[in-house]
């Protein structure tokens, strides 16, 4: 076989930029560009032109002007962005309540073995899988004022004479959404949840057992802390959607009756959308932000410290 | 023979190509072959099916053939239309020819095409726009949109339950149909209304429902809040005491369309509406009868809201189209609307709605149309009783902004809830002070 002979001058030194690849910080950056784009374009973007919007006097189609925090001044006058900030935090606190122990309770259950186990596990996912538009309509229905399924089965039963005004009173309205939004919230903490059980050793809890620990102790000095980590990202993420959901309130009561279950994100949508209100419609979306920021640097240290804990 | 060279055939091809595309680039048009323009119109789907059947069938046909242009119709909800206008204006793309709703043409002022002199030209060959269409879709200098129809509202009621009662004239006076009403909900058929957060039935009572007692919004400054009224405080009053006699008090969630269903399933009496109530009955009447078995729609009757003591009023959703601003085929959108407006094309519209839109204008009153079905008759002044938003001022941004906060209705939703008149009156005067002031 004919070897050529190559010479020295001929050997490639190899390109400068693949060697800069072999750095790892380098490396790193390479990797982390198409995130570092994709992050910018659809979140870093929108959150500084929704800054910029807000800090103007801009309405649809007509550009307006710098007028600084005037926009939240003036939402901050305003009663039904004050009712819509107690209804937001009213509704986050209490469903996320019911949403964690009821999800912990259906995540126990499933994590005992019985029959049918996988098939349970997936129906349990259901509400939230569905489209919530499409599973909020139903509700609707289910609490229509003329037609309620829920009101004639009640009265069916002897137990009411007229009729519960479910979407049409405050605070029964008020109830109704978050019932709603427990409903369909509850399957992602079981899931989530039972996730976090099955990495927990059965034999942790036996041992616990074979001392002598009853299974109310053995849940909360066994499992509740080791699942703790688990059930405070979850919640962080609940939090977050629940405090800017929209599409539920919209759906069910366009923020009615007289406002009384108007959040951030519905409001904002009647201000910037129904009015052309762009700007006022900006600051009530980011309204959001300061609260939101702060529950969830809390939690994020609440977090860590249990995980070095 | 003369020898060609290549070089000489390669640059004769190139510069005459390049001669086209630089032409075509130069004047920014397509050839001849390529130019049929496409006018996009985005409008509600229609209450009544028949029409925008009609629209695709027959009347977009019928102008792509008279006009040489390429229509695209396109339907969405009523409700979804706001959310289109504003991403089209702030992208500065989408359909040529957008329907609005009331007061949207004042929102949208800035964003639109002066339509003043086709909307001139159909109401001189029209005996006359109607005030009302003029107050929305015109701000005294142009029209930001072209007025199309009233969809009007009246109360649709059950004749013979009336009858039942000794009621055998609809009631013309609050004070009347509200003794009626009360027999009736004693009866368990209250008088249905919504005073929740929807579009078109809640602002449709109760701003009628206001100005017939005196009250206003503002002054015709359009600046000076007003709200805070004898007049304002006596209707609040009387609003409370009438809901609670008379009305299913499920209306405070209803939108716009569980009167509907509470009316055809016999639940109601009586409840403002379009006529789609009664024409839903025309279209199935084996599915909707009386509980004596005879047809519903035998049994229902239309009649204007009643009178107060400042006078009788309605509002009514008013459609106009509005040509953007950023449409690029503004000429053949304004051909295609003037094409919509002779008379033989807006007539296969009027007759395919059976009644249930008013025309703009003063001509069509008289048409046949209304003698065809006599409980369709009273809708044909609906146009002419409208009065606008922001009453006494203009129907401007700022009304706007007020009616899409639900103040007015939500202050009569706070008082039949429980709160003082003279509060849910305070509340709605501080809220206006805010909207007037911005």
């Amino acid at each position: 076989m004919a070897v050529t002979a190559v010479s020295g001058a001929d050997v490639r030194r190899p390109v400068p930029r693949l060697r800069r690849l072999e750095d790892e910080r380098w490396l790193a950056m390479a990797l982390l560009l198409p995130t570092a784009v994709l992050l910018g374009l659809f979140i870093a973007y929108p959150f500084i032109e929704g800054v910029l919007l807000s800090l103007t006097s801009q309405r649809v189609g007509v550009p307006g002007e710098f007028v600084g925090l005037q926009n939240f001044v003036k939402i901050w006058n305003d009663s039904i962005f004050r009712t819509t900030v107690w209804n937001t935090f009213w509704y986050t606190g209490v469903t996320t309540v019911f949403k964690l122990a009821l999800g912990l309770w259906l995540a126990m259950l499933l994590n005992r073995h019985f029959k049918g186990k996988a098939l349970v596990r997936a129906f349990i996912l259901l509400p939230f899988i569905i489209p919530t538009v499409l599973s909020t309509f139903a509700w609707k229905w289910m609490f229509d004022p003329t037609f309620s399924v829920i009101n004639w089965t009640l009265f069916q039963l002897g137990l009411i004479t007229t009729r519960i005004n479910w979407l049409g009173d405050p605070d029964l309205a008020m109830t109704s959404i978050i019932v709603v939004n427990i409903w369909r919230g509850v399957p992602f903490f079981a899931i989530s949840l039972l996730a976090g059980l099955q990495t927990i050793s059965p034999e942790l809890n036996e041992a616990a057992a074979i001392d002598g620990a009853r299974p109310w102790n053995r849940f909360w000095y066994v499992t509740w802390p080791l699942l703790l980590p688990v059930t405070m990202v979850v919640m962080l993420f609940s939090v977050i959607q629940t405090f800017a959901d929209f599409q539920l309130v919209y759906v069910m009561t366009g923020g009615g009756p007289a406002n009384a279950t108007h959040l951030f994100a519905t409001y904002a949508y009647q201000l910037g959308i129904g009015t052309g209100l762009l700007s006022e419609g900006a600051a009530i979306s980011l309204a959001m932000f300061p609260f939101l920021f702060i529950i969830v640097v809390v939690q994020l240290l609440y977090i860590r410290r249990v995980e070095i804990r | 023979m003369a020898k060609t060279k290549r070089r000489s055939v390669l640059k004769l091809a190139g510069g005459a190509a390049l001669g086209g595309m630089a032409g075509i680039l130069a004047t920014g048009r397509t050839p001849a072959f390529a130019q049929q323009k496409t006018v996009h119109w985005l409008k509600w789907v229609d209450f009544v099916p028949a029409t925008d059947q009609m629209f695709t069938k027959e009347l977009m046909p019928a102008a792509e053939k008279d006009l040489g242009i390429k229509m695209k119709l396109e339907t969405v909800n009523g409700n979804d239309l706001q959310p289109r206008i504003t991403a089209a204006i702030q992208s500065g793309a989408g359909p040529d020819l957008i329907m609005s709703f009331n007061s949207y043409t004042h929102l949208y002022a800035n964003s639109v095409v002066d339509m003043s002199a086709l909307a001139e030209d159909v109401g001189k060959r029209e005996g006359g726009l109607y005030k009302y269409a003029r107050a929305i879709c015109s701000d005294g200098k142009v029209f930001m949109g072209m007025p199309w129809a009233v969809i009007g509202g009246m109360i649709a009621y059950r004749k013979s339950w009336w009858d039942e009662i000794g009621v055998t004239k609809f009631p013309d006076t609050w004070e009347s149909y509200r003794e009626a009403g009360k027999k009736l909900k004693a009866k368990g058929r209250p008088l249905g209304q919504t005073l929740g957060h929807t579009f078109g039935d809640a602002p449709g009572f109760s701003y009628p429902y206001l100005w017939s007692w005196g009250g206003k919004e503002v002054e015709a400054d359009g600046k000076t809040v007003v709200i805070n009224s004898k007049e304002t405080l006596e209707s609040v009053k009387f609003m409370t005491g009438f809901w609670k006699d008379a009305h299913d008090e499920g209306g405070l969630a209803w939108d716009d369309t569980n009167n509907n269903r509470a009316f055809l399933s016999q639940t109601i009496s009586a409840t403002l509406n379009g006529a789609s109530i009664y024409i839903e009955s025309l279209r199935k009447p084996d599915q909707y009868k009386t509980e004596r078995g005879e047809f519903l729609n035998k049994d229902i009757l239309h009649a204007p809201l009643p009178k107060g003591p400042a006078g009788q009023f309605g509002f009514h959703l008013l459609q106009s189209n509005m040509l953007m601003k950023y449409s690029k085929n503004q000429d053949a959108a304004k051909e295609f609307l003037k094409w919509l407006h002779a008379e033989a094309n807006y007539r296969k519209f009027f007759e395919s709605q059976k009644g249930f839109a008013t025309p703009c204008t003063a001509k069509w009153e008289s048409d046949k149309l209304w003698d065809v079905d006599p409980v369709m008759t009273p809708y044909k002044v609906a146009a002419r009783l409208g009065q606008a938003i922001g009453n006494a001022g203009p129907p401007n941004a700022k009304a706007q902004e007020v009616l899409s906060k639900y103040i007015i209705t939500d202050m009569y939703a706070k008082a039949v809830q429980g709160m003082p008149a003279e509060d849910a009156v305070k509340w709605a005067e501080s809220e206006l002070k805010k909207v007037y002031a911005g």
